[in-house]
């Protein structure tokens, strides 16, 4: 009865939540796709532009090469050197964003209404003529290195770096996109167009604007800035094959508190199980206070700050993972808790009240997501990436509440595999040692 | 400039002011426990002892309950949500001598029962209103706040305001909350060199103010912190005259004052609310230098700071000079430091300055530079110290200076996007004393400073024996 009554206050809530935000589709004249919300309040607009394939476009032996680039698209293009550049884009009271992730590089734009033509134009430059001078090069390759030492010396990123290469051994998901200190070192001027026409191509372009324009005006505005790219770049990369053997492999490190990351094989997003298993993660460490990992690892234990696990469905593999931190003498508990905890959902499942929970706080919170111009059109490139219905967000709720106990007890013994769940460690951990299972 | 590195970079620079620790949270749920309130306000009951609402042209409407509390509420109808914040005027710097991290650590005890609500019922509740919830601590403040659709505010207050005064703490939540917070600053500080190095630098730049002291704590003293540490904290400080209600997004000042004055408006004041006298720094007579070498430093670098002035109520002048300086020395790839380390020469990889003028006391005013591989500290610092001069003698360049203040101006039509952020500068600006007008003014004062009020406030503060200089190196003889 407690159920039902929530259920039916949160559609209440969600609906008129989700009637601010208004999807249409606009095709340019010049047939370029895009999504848009329409919001005049505001005299600005926030544009999204996504390049699928990302870092893992980079061509053999040139790892970091698109981050390099990436990097350097705001230091000069055309008439324009890095300083005069910067500049220029200051006197719009413009903001462009640049970064290149494993799946995509994206280009965030946020731009007032009464120069929106001459920002446009300065990021047509920004992605069809980047200068790369030699001291711009230079001045952000050392960037690139500064970090990757700083890298090496971070738990948190030397746990990234061991699990990669660990789970996806050569394929690019198993090396940072910043590549090595060697790649960096060697990369010429050369390698950067190369690495520039392998991203920006109209085959992988996704769009999202969110804010004070007509979908005319965005039209006539994607065929400006993005209708002489190519009409296509380098070839995706395949299919990682992910390995998980389960165990523990502690990578020693002179630090107070040990850094695990743990994980597991995952789920595809367009799985059909994809749901439960998104609400299944809600309960078992979803980022909430009260999931069961939260309240036995911290809430129960006091072993941590926090405790997190995480679907990842990526465009070449899905892995589920998760991460936590305790001081050295105590993550050794804190890896065993996890361990009983996975199991214990894989055998037993979740009770229908956690479900009812877990959806009430999934379907209730989805439209606070919504917040703020850039934010949605963040999320809009990112639905089309994901290959969503355009009413994707008006269904999405059903979805979750959709999902049965049945579901979600099948999926879990199915998706939950203790014998794979493998932690890298990182730190001086006490009476933990690297085993294999 | 790349973006990650720019994130790294900023986080190793920021060294100045607001160090908040939080409680990381989220929430899932619970079937809510009292049936969710409507929005609908009760017709104001007395217009007697009616606040009067102040309104302004952006949205913001200001008022005091008859308890004392103060409310601010930030408008935005587009979509059907908001943000409920409660803050105290007590931070660590408020804490007693001995118990430092205890407004840190009562924040998270916040989070454990009333007495009529379990542990971690109110955040359970929140998330099963489709909410998310948290909170931070700074020196001069402590926050909690949620987000939810709008017409769960009055729920939202009913929760705040019960734990404002019906707080139940027991032993067991002491001794688990206790390693909790240990195990974050083991997360936030002991496993970061560059925050152990943050840490000493502040120490030694305080030497008679709270603000040397981290917000999160000393380890020594977090390990004894106790129920009775928590809970005369707790007495002290949480009422509605040392509170701060702020609330922004899909809502109206009458909505909110009905709601206030219901849950809040029957608070009594503390009577014995005790003034904010803190121990003052004296004047800094000779520059104070440090070292810290760790074998997890990867990338060494030079932090300077200087003691400076902070924005006080009715007299932000200095202050607005101070910020227009520090965005011109050190505000990204056109900045006097970025030319002259960066681009004229090739001496750092990265420069910044920080200042952050909300503060209840003297602030401070950062600087960073991260040389480049080759480069000594000595000759970073030199390189600095030579830019700065020269910064004196050249005077600021009227078209970069005309560049920040479009920007400024621009900002305020993007912040428009984001009522949370304004929410927030005001419940940060009124924990630190300033009044609403401060903050409305604030925009013009920015417009009005001039090339000499930038000149001026940097002699007056950038002042060789009024600086600590820290250098963050590699410890070699440990690093295998």
């Amino acid at each position: 009865m407690r159920a039902l009554f929530t259920a039916l206050i949160l559609m209440v809530l969600a609906l008129p939540a989700m009637a601010a935000v208004k999807i249409q589709e606009v095709t340019s004249p010049g047939g370029i796709r895009a999504w848009l919300v329409e919001d005049h309040s505001i005299p600005f607009t926030a544009l999204e532009l996504r390049f699928r394939g990302g870092t893992s476009l980079d061509a053999p032996g040139k790892r970091g090469a698109i981050n390099l680039m990436t990097g350097l698209l705001e230091e000069g293009a055309g008439d324009l050197d890095a300083r005069a550049y910067t500049r220029a884009l200051e006197s719009l009271a413009a903001s462009f964003s640049f970064d290149s992730g494993a799946d995509s590089v994206s280009v965030s734009a946020r731009f007032l209404t009464e120069n929106r033509g001459k920002v446009m134009d300065l990021l047509h430059e920004t992605l069809h003529a980047p200068r790369f001078d030699a001291d711009a090069v230079e001045r952000v390759r050392a960037q690139v290195l500064s970090g990757l030492h700083s890298d090496a010396k971070d738990p948190n990123d030397i746990a990234g770096a061991a699990f990669r290469a660990m789970t996806y051994g050569d394929h690019p998901y198993g090396s940072t996109g910043k590549g090595t200190p060697e790649s960096v070192a060697s990369l010429t001027r050369d390698d950067l167009l190369l690495a520039h026409s392998a991203v920006f191509a109209r085959d992988r372009l996704f769009v999202g604007a969110v804010g004070d324009i007509t979908p005319e005006a965005l039209g006539a505005l994607l065929d400006g800035l993005l209708g002489d790219l190519p009409a296509s770049g380098a070839p995706m990369p395949g299919k990682a094959d992910v390995t998980f053997s389960g165990g523990v492999t502690v990578v020693p490190f002179a630090t107070p508190q040990s850094v695990a990351l743990f994980g597991q094989p995952g789920m595809d997003r367009h799985d059909p199980d994809f749901f439960a298993a998104y609400v299944l993660n809600t309960i078992l460490g979803g980022g909430s206070f009260e999931s069961r990992l939260m309240s036995e690892v911290r809430e129960k234990r006091g072993l941590t700050y926090g405790v997190y696990s995480y679907l990842m469905p990526r465009d070449l593999a899905s892995v589920y993972m998760g991460s936590v931190a305790s001081a050295n003498d105590r993550i050794g508990e804190t890896v065993q808790v996890i361990r009983d905890e996975w199991s214990r959902m894989a055998q037993q499942g979740v009770t229908e009240e956690e479900l009812d929970k877990a959806k009430t706080y999934l379907t209730g919170a989805y439209p606070l997501r919504f917040d703020g111009n850039g934010q949605i059109a963040s999320i809009l490139v990112g639905m089309q990436m994901d290959n969503l219905p355009i009413d994707y967000i008006t269904t999405r709720n059903d979805r979750v509440n959709a999902v049965t106990l049945a579901d979600a007890n099948r999926v879990a013994a199915e998706l939950l595999k203790p014998d794979q769940l493998r932690f890298v460690v990182v730190g001086q951990p006490e009476g933990l040692a690297t085993t294999t299972n | 400039m790349l973006k990650t590195f720019a994130a790294t970079a900023a986080m190793l620079g920021a060294l100045s002011g607001a160090a908040a620790a939080s409680q990381a949270v989220g929430a899932t749920s619970d079937a809510p426990k009292a049936a969710p309130e409507t929005a609908a306000p009760e017709t104001a009951a007395d217009s007697a002892t009616d606040p009067v609402i102040a309104s302004s042209t952006e949205g913001v409407s200001s008022f005091t309950l008859a308890n004392g509390m103060q409310v601010v509420v930030v408008e935005d109808h587009r979509a059907p949500v908001l943000q409920h914040m409660v803050w105290y005027r007590a931070g660590s710097a408020d804490e007693p001598i001995g118990s430092s991290g205890v407004a840190h650590f009562l924040e998270h005890l916040l989070f454990k029962g009333t007495d009529t609500m379990a542990p971690g019922e109110l955040s359970a509740t929140v998330a099963a209103n489709g909410g998310r919830d948290n909170a931070f601590t700074s020196y001069d403040y402590t926050a909690y706040f949620q987000r939810v659709a709008a017409d769960r505010l009055g729920l939202m207050m009913k929760m705040e305001a019960d734990r404002m005064t019906h707080l139940r703490l027991s032993e067991d939540d002491i001794a688990t909350e206790r390693d909790v917070i240990l195990e974050e600053r083991n997360m936030r500080t002991e496993n970061n060199p560059g925050a152990l190095f943050s840490e000493q630098m502040n120490a030694v730049q305080y030497l008679n103010h709270r603000y040397g002291v981290p917000v999160i704590g000393w380890k020594h003293e977090m390990e004894t912190l106790d129920l009775q540490d928590a809970l005369s904290f707790y007495h002290r400080y949480y009422a509605p005259n040392d509170a701060i209600l702020v609330v922004s997004g899909d809502v109206t000042p009458q909505e909110v004052l009905a709601l206030a004055q219901e849950h809040y408006g029957k608070i009594p004041a503390n009577p014995d609310l005790p003034p904010r006298i803190r121990s003052q720094e004296p004047p800094q007579l000779a520059e104070r230098r440090l070292q810290y070498r760790d074998a997890r430093v990867a990338q060494p670098y030079v932090s300077r700071s200087y003691l400076a002035p902070e924005r006080d109520p009715g007299a932000q002048e200095q202050a607005a000079a101070l910020y227009l300086l520090s965005d011109i020395l050190g505000g990204g790839q056109t900045s006097y430091l970025a030319d002259k380390l960066q681009f004229d020469s090739n001496i750092a990889v990265y420069t910044g300055v920080f200042y952050n003028g909300v503060s209840l006391d003297d602030t401070t005013f950062d600087l960073v530079v991260v040389p480049t591989e080759g480069v000594s500290l000595e000759a970073a610092e030199a390189a600095l110290d030579d830019a700065l001069r020269a910064f004196l003698r050249e005077g600021v360049d009227p078209e970069h200076l005309a560049r920040i203040k479009l920007q400024l101006r621009a900002a305020q039509i993007y912040e428009r996007d984001d009522v949370a952020d304004i929410a927030n500068r005001y419940g940060k600006a009124l924990a630190t004393g300033l009044t609403v007008e401060d903050v409305q003014r604030w925009p013009d004062l920015l417009q009005a400073v001039t090339e000499g009020d930038i000149l001026d406030a940097a002699r007056s503060v950038l002042r060789r024996e009024g600086s600590v200089t820290g250098w963050l190196m590699r410890d070699e003889e440990v690093t295998q």
